[in-house]
């Protein structure tokens, strides 16, 4: 009925010795081999076309049979982590670009030598490398843009959003798109972590000090940024106790019909493509500049494999062939890492959303994520929990800031 | 769940017996191995289980240890932190508010499910079966539908309250509301245990004094509150010092349902052993925080053995 005590610590403790010892076999000499694959990208949707990417690697290297684990985002990193700890890894891992310096630094990544480097988009297969050495490859890319119902501002007399809009371009139609009678929210916005980074740098603001070792934020342009999140709470968009803030609230309600715009991920085009209304995409608006959210999923080859050189083999075939690429583009499932620019045209032919260019254009101003050494996810909980408390009014934005600061820096420094 | 010994069972209090005289309390070796054979298939899994991993969590408290990199021993360092640390105090005084909402309900909820379910009622053994069935159901089920029913937006419960003319709160989504949510849909899942044990409890209480009682010209209430309760106590002793065990380590609903928010305002302690372990990679600060849980329930137990004494009537 209830959790035994002390799970949380113990059990991983005890596993860790128990498993240990059964963890590593000696190597096959040239016999058919099975490497295990853990991935959390293809959860929700996309196993299939995971599947064919796979098919294609085991129809080229029939000595190879590649088992697929998957779990999804919420369970991942927490399994990874009890694999890791029980020495029970698989040969290939996902991981996202906020994870991977803790991987990357513990050890438990074989460094990759790539044979193709250059097909990559480099940006992305340097974020994944230290020191010139690559420790995974990027397998995808998505950003996030400004969602729009074409119907709604239409009804509206407003125009459309374009790349030239800034934050009171978009304030203002959000206010003339909000009907309370109605029921109509001019706009959505997550308030939390990954928007906070993004609207600082839109405000010319920075998340991190210069060296790294505390948070910059707490100033007039940060305090300014935070509100531009917070005060669409109950002015435009739906408060926390309407449900706002919930999985797949903002989705929803896009798809009834109910919001005039929201900043989501590219991720869900495939949730809207039935959607009974016109609706496109723009880059997001900017205050002083524009700024994007970029984020990214790699694989990486865990330093205990068995086998490295095939584990490295599917790795590459993973992120880098054009089986991968034909199948992320025909099914929409992120972005591929190519660098081949005339391969992503393909991508710009396809209808709904028509704009599809805004998302190649959001790679041109891209925020990056902050990321610190220790504590990274207790510091994002921290923004999101501080800024949560300023929307729902129980402390002002510069008091949430000020704490936010104090309790990340004891954290970070 | 793992019952600590020294609680009696209380529906059928123990029977006297006269006291073994000396000579016979030293068992045969054929005795001893056949309580030992009979012990071992509980033993191997206690061991593996709670014993072991009790002895691990406590050396991984005095180091530092992020799952993948090597422990580092740091002595006490954890534990001082963790006092110093004032998010500590934050998760036991929400379990302790946990407690404080859930222990009245789930006790008085099932004290008057077993009074009625007491009674020559038609169809009793399927009502029982029904208020039951929610203990033996999964936490993550049961969630997923009481998310659902308390939905701010489109959930039965405000939808209900509307026809009042009653604006429903927001409820998990409400920092002020969260743990209220959490209260009921746990008050409710665990109705069917309570039942049960007053239930038991009931049904050994001897009529004959019930008859006594209304010859003395004792009302209902009277009978209730001087027979009842009083002849109840070694059932209600035991289901208090039960939900107190569990109340301390409420996670799975908490983690199905809030996750321990909104705003860290559901964040109760093995939430933030979980939270500690497996987000913030500090898993010897859990351990350690694991231990200080495992002795404020261990002393809570305590103080309410030796208090049993001045409260719970056996036979």
């Amino acid at each position: 009925m209830k959790r035994s005590l002390l799970a949380a610590g113990g059990i991983v403790g005890v596993s860790a010795l128990l498993l240990s010892a059964c963890a590593s076999e000696p190597a096959a000499e040239d016999g058919p081999v099975t490497i295990t694959y853990s991935n959390f990208t293809s959860s929700g949707g996309n196993e299939d076309n995971l599947q064919t990417i796979v098919d294609a690697f085991e129809a080229e290297n029939p000595n190879v049979t590649v088992d697929i684990t998957t779990l999804p985002y919420g369970d991942y990193f927490t399994t990874l982590q009890t694999d890791l700890a029980a020495g029970t890894v698989a040969d290939v891992v996902d991981t996202n670009y906020d994870f991977f310096p803790q991987l990357a630094s513990s050890g438990s990544l074989a460094p990759l030598e790539v044979t193709n480097p250059e097909s990559y988009r480099e940006s992305l297969i340097d974020a994944y490398a230290v020191d010139g050495t690559s420790y995974g490859l990027p397998s995808s890319f998505s950003d996030v843009v400004l969602y729009y119902n074409a119907d709604l501002f239409d009804a509206a007399g407003l125009d459309y959003p374009t790349s030239s809009w800034t934050w009171a371009d978009e304030q203002a139609a959000a206010e003339a798109l909000t009907d309370s009678a109605s029921g109509t929210w001019g706009d959505h916005q997550p308030v939390s972590f990954y928007e906070f980074y993004k609207v600082l740098d839109q405000n010319g603001a920075s998340f991190l000090s210069d060296d790294g070792t505390s948070v910059a934020f707490n100033t007039a342009a940060g305090i300014e940024a935070a509100e531009w999140l917070t005060d669409k709470s109950g002015t435009v968009m739906p408060t926390i106790e309407e449900g706002q803030g919930t999985a797949d609230f903002d989705t929803n309600l896009f798809l009834e019909g109910k919001l005039g715009m929201m900043h989501s991920g590219v991720w869900v085009f495939g949730a809207l493509a039935d959607a009974p209304f016109a609706w496109d995409i723009a880059v997001e608006p900017g205050n002083t500049q524009q700024a994007s959210a970029v984020f990214s999923n790699a694989v990486g080859v865990s330093a205990a494999s068995d086998h490295i050189a095939e584990a490295t083999a599917f790795a590459e075939f993973l992120t880098s062939s054009q089986t991968m690429i034909d199948v992320r583009l025909d099914s929409g499932w992120e972005l591929p890492p190519t660098s081949d620019e005339d391969q992503l045209a393909v991508y710009l032919t396809k209808d709904t959303p028509a704009n599809r260019q805004a998302v190649f254009d959001s790679l041109d101003t891209i925020a990056l994520t902050p990321l610190v050494e220790n504590g990274q996810q207790e510091m994002q909980d921290i923004v999101t929990e501080e800024l949560i408390e300023a929307q729902a009014g129980r402390k002002s934005v510069a008091d949430a800031l000020a704490s936010a600061e104090e309790r990340i820096n004891a954290v970070i420094g | 769940m793992v019952l600590p010994t020294v609680l009696r069972a209380p529906a059928a209090p123990p029977p006297r017996y006269a006291p073994l005289s000396r000579k016979k309390k030293r068992a045969s070796a054929g005795y001893v191995l056949t309580v030992l054979a009979f012990l071992l298939p509980s033993a191997i899994p206690l061991t593996l289980f709670v014993l072991g991993p009790m002895v691990a969590a406590a050396w991984i408290s005095f180091t530092e240890w992020n799952l993948i990199t090597p422990m580092e021993f740091i002595g006490w360092e954890n534990y001082r932190s963790l006092l110093a640390d004032e998010r500590t105090g934050q998760v036991f005084l929400h379990t302790i508010g946990y407690i404080a909402g859930y222990l009245p309900l789930v006790y008085i909820g099932g004290l008057a499910l077993a009074l009625a379910l007491n009674q020559a009622l038609k169809g009793r053994s399927f009502w029982r079966g029904i208020y039951f069935l929610p203990v033996v159901t999964s936490w993550i089920a049961v969630a997923i539908v009481w998310r659902w029913l308390l939905n701010p937006n489109n959930g039965v419960v405000n939808l209900a309250l509307g026809w009042f003319g009653i604006d429903g709160p927001g409820w998990w989504t409400d920092p002020d509301w969260a743990m209220v949510s959490i209260i009921l849909a746990s008050s409710w899942k665990d109705l069917g245990f309570v039942m049960v044990i007053l239930l038991a409890g009931l049904q050994t209480i001897n009529p004959d004094l019930y008859d006594a009682a209304k010859v003395d010209g004792a009302g209902a209430w009277k009978r209730f509150f001087n027979v009842t309760l009083p002849m109840l106590s070694p059932s209600t002793f035991f289901v208090i010092v039960i939900s107190l065990i569990n109340g301390f380590q409420v996670f799975d609903q908490v983690y199905a349902m809030t996750g321990g928010g909104p705003g860290g305002s559901t964040q109760v302690v093995v939430q933030q052993i979980y939270d500690l372990t497996f987000r913030y990679g500090a898993a010897g600060e859990a351990s350690a925080l694991s231990w200080l849980l495992f002795i404020v329930i261990l002393a809570v137990t305590v103080i309410q053995i030796i208090g049993q004494k001045r409260w719970v009537h056996y036979g």
